[in-house]
């Protein structure tokens, strides 16, 4: 609506001018002033972000892809969608197949699972008109679980709906870093990662590397220039989905993942 | 008096009747305290942090007309499409015709106090759009046909037994177990299967950034996220104070909100929305709306004392530690916003005919501004409301409404006592002789005494026993 538009500005241009505000100075040097040496970040962020119920998984360069299989299969966990055009998309998939060359062949979710017809979109209210989603919860039985078949996340959102949301398990993104203070994973979406790979499967697993730990949120996005160029969506990651909301009593999974998974990776 | 006007006193009075509901709100109010003061337990860094979050939000005040210009072209810039509204009804009209132009079914939303304020589910739900709440607690407060009684926990004013009782009401197949865990479950498995459905995502705004046209959104649970990055239409809705200068500006106040609302050092998702899809792009929404509503706000900003009130960032710390609020509840106000910034906020959209009673509904204890992130000086702007409520023609709507002829008279006769010392010294020993003999039933003062002990006049003034003392008259 223009004209609301410009009656607004107007007003409140008009009533500024009549009594101007002057702010005082924007003294950035409390946040400035919060450091942590360098072997202090990673077991702050790893403390702050267990006590809401994050994982961490150890790795180096060069064994993740399969450390992270191993820990997938020992835990049940039977699909895990990646983004095959980035660089840990593409490590994923190399590092994948070593331990079991069988499973190396990522399988298109298309034809497996559900069928198309089979997308609820019009499903009555209530739980049970809903298939029971995948336990993402270790199970009883642990051991000699086949791995986990990779699913690429290579087609828009809109094609890939009903098994992100119904059968795949669990979701592999890349992180630009990570955030002392708060213990917070900094996530990056991109065209080749996209948002609901951190979003809809029930575990989220986020690659940590050692080498961008910051201090503060206000160091992170000062050191990486964010606002000379800000992507689509930005997020700080710092925990699994959680809710109070039912009185007070902590409760985790509500929207988001159920677990978060750091899978951090040494030099 | 309006006949529709909310009677606080009333609905204060059934609300402290009820055991149940005074007993959910001590326990939750006790524990976010504690929460909060955990957090804050480095009083340097509180001060040092504070005082440049409320710099921030006072540097946006400083310069809203050009920020909200420069926020407009960023986001136009970014492909998002920017909305005016004058009013809540302009509001909901350009939420209609969005949804009406993509042929909207069903809408899920995160939590927005402006549409609380807008009263947009009811609009969306009569123009025959099924609207779903995502957060948890406004989820449970939609299901119960009630509002939330606290901006951060809607459902605050309920236990774990009212809430799985509601849901073994409400949710087909819901078993009857009083388990947080379960019921949050049992929410997650309707509420996934809405957001992958539904046409467009709607949500507020905690911050929106000029220099980037950045929208910044904080959540725990996630239905933040799932509202703003599933659905192919993102509806976002701020209020038009809610802009800041920098990126920068944002940590300052995403430091404080969280550790001041629930005692938590940040929110698990700080979500950071700077457009649609891109092309080549594989999810987000193909198209971002953002409504920025004034509804009374620009007149509020008009007033160099008032504008004070929209440094508000909505921590709902104030209420958490309201000696009023913790007691009645949030329900009580009959008000989108309750508790301290409630009362100052309210009756300035929506005037002090109807809201009248909300300033007084404070015992003035300063409890709120000493815990308020951004320094609101909310006890100054409750003692000016109560001025405007019987001043006609003042800053505020309705100016005046309270005013009455008996009050003004009892005032002025306060005031001339107090000017004369023969006027001061025949009424205090008139009241000294008298008063006691005054009944506590006299309506003038019955609404004073009939919760309070009447004070007893001592026989004799303070001018009286001085003399006796020899000490001579002035």
């Amino acid at each position: 609506m223009p004209d609301a538009r410009d009656s607004i500005l107007t007003k409140l241009r008009k009533t500024r001018d009549v009594h101007p505000l002057t702010p005082p100075a924007s003294d950035f040097a409390p946040i400035e002033a919060k450091r942590w040496a360098d072997e202090e970040r990673l077991p702050r962020i790893r403390r702050l972000m267990e006590a809401v119920h994050t994982e961490f998984i150890d790795a180096t360069e060069a064994d993740w892809p399969a450390v992270l299989r191993e820990f997938l299969a020992q835990e049940g966990v039977g699909s895990l969608v990646y983004a095959p055009e980035t660089e840990a998309g593409k490590q994923l998939v190399e590092g994948w197949g070593v331990a079991s060359p069988a499973s190396n062949s990522p399988s298109p979710p298309r034809g497996e699972g559900r069928g198309e017809g089979d997308a609820s979109h019009d499903s009555p209210e209530g739980p049970a008109a809903h298939p029971p989603h995948p336990n993402p919860l270790p199970g009883g039985e642990r051991g000699r679980t086949p791995a986990p078949t990779l699913i690429p996340y290579d087609r828009p959102l809109e094609d890939l709906k009903p098994q992100l949301f119904e059968s795949i398990e669990a979701g592999l993104t890349a992180t630009r870093g990570a955030i002392a203070e708060t213990g917070s994973l900094i996530l990056w979406p991109t065209a080749e990662e996209p948002r609901t790979l951190s979003l809809v499967p029930h575990i989220h697993i986020a690659l940590l590397r050692t080498d961008a730990l910051y201090d503060t949120f206000l160091q992170a996005m000062r050191d990486q220039g964010w606002a000379q160029a800000m992507p689509t969506n930005v997020l700080l990651v710092s925990g699994p989905s959680k809710t109070a909301d039912i009185e007070q009593t902590l409760a985790y999974g509500v929207h988001g993942p159920k677990r978060l998974i750091v899978l951090v990776v040494h030099p | 008096m309006d006949a529709n006007a909310p009677d606080f006193a009333a609905a204060s009075r059934a609300a402290l009747a009820d055991p149940q509901l005074r007993g959910n709100f001590r326990r939750a109010m006790d524990g976010l305290m504690g929460k909060r003061a955990a957090q804050f337990a480095d009083a340097g860094e509180w001060h040092g942090v504070r005082a440049l979050a409320a710099a921030v939000r006072l540097r946006a005040l400083a310069k809203l007309p050009e920020l909200l210009e420069k926020l407009e072209e960023n986001c136009t810039r970014n492909g998002i499409t920017v909305h005016w509204a004058a009013t809540t009804d302009d509001a909901n009209a350009i939420a209609l015709d969005i949804l009406h132009r993509v042929d909207a079914k069903l809408v899920v939303k995160g939590k927005s106090m402006v549409t609380e304020e807008m009263h947009l589910n009811a609009v969306l739900e009569s123009d025959g759009i099924e609207v779903l709440e995502s957060d948890l607690g406004e989820y449970i407060v939609q299901l119960d046909g009630t509002m939330p009684s606290h901006i951060i926990m809607p459902a605050i004013h309920l236990n774990t037994k009212q809430i799985a009782h509601l849901f073994k009401r409400k949710l087909k197949d819901a078993e009857s177990r009083e388990d947080a865990a379960y019921l949050t479950d049992l929410a997650r498995r309707v509420l996934r299967a809405k957001f992958q459905a539904a046409d467009v995502g709607m949500s507020g705004v905690n911050a929106a950034v000029a220099e980037t046209g950045t929208l910044c959104l904080i959540e725990n649970e996630g239905n933040g996220r799932m509202c703003t990055t599933v659905p192919p239409v993102h509806i976002a809705f701020m209020g038009l104070e809610k802009v800041v200068e920098k990126l920068e500006d944002v940590p300052p106040v995403i430091s404080l909100l969280p550790r001041s609302a629930t005692g938590q050092p940040i929110t698990t998702y700080v979500n950071m929305i700077s457009g649609p899809r891109k092309d080549g792009e594989k999810d987000g929404p193909r198209e971002v709306h953002l409504v920025i509503l004034d509804n009374g706000r620009s007149g509020i900003y008009a007033d160099p004392e008032l504008r004070d009130t929209l440094r508000c960032i909505r921590c709902g710390a104030c209420m958490n530690h309201c000696p009023v609020y913790t007691k009645v509840g949030g329900h009580a106000y009959e008000a989108p916003y309750p508790g301290p910034i409630g009362k100052i906020l309210v009756p300035q959209i929506e005037g002090l005919e109807k809201r009248g009673a909300m300033p007084h509904a404070c015992t003035m204890c300063n409890a709120c501004v000493e815990i308020c992130p951004v320094k609101i000086p909310i006890v100054e702007i409750m003692g000016r409301l109560r001025v405007e409520a019987v001043k006609p023609g003042g800053a505020v709507k309705d100016g005046g409404a309270k005013a009455s002829r008996a009050e003004r008279m009892v005032w002025s006769g306060w005031a001339a006592m107090n000017a004369s010392p023969t006027a001061y010294r025949i009424a205090t020993a008139a009241m000294s002789r008298l008063g006691n003999a005054a009944p506590s039933s006299l309506p003038m003062l019955k609404e004073w005494t009939n919760v309070r002990t009447k004070p007893r006049f001592a026989g004799r003034t303070l001018h009286d026993l001085a003399r006796a003392k020899g000490i001579p008259d002035a």
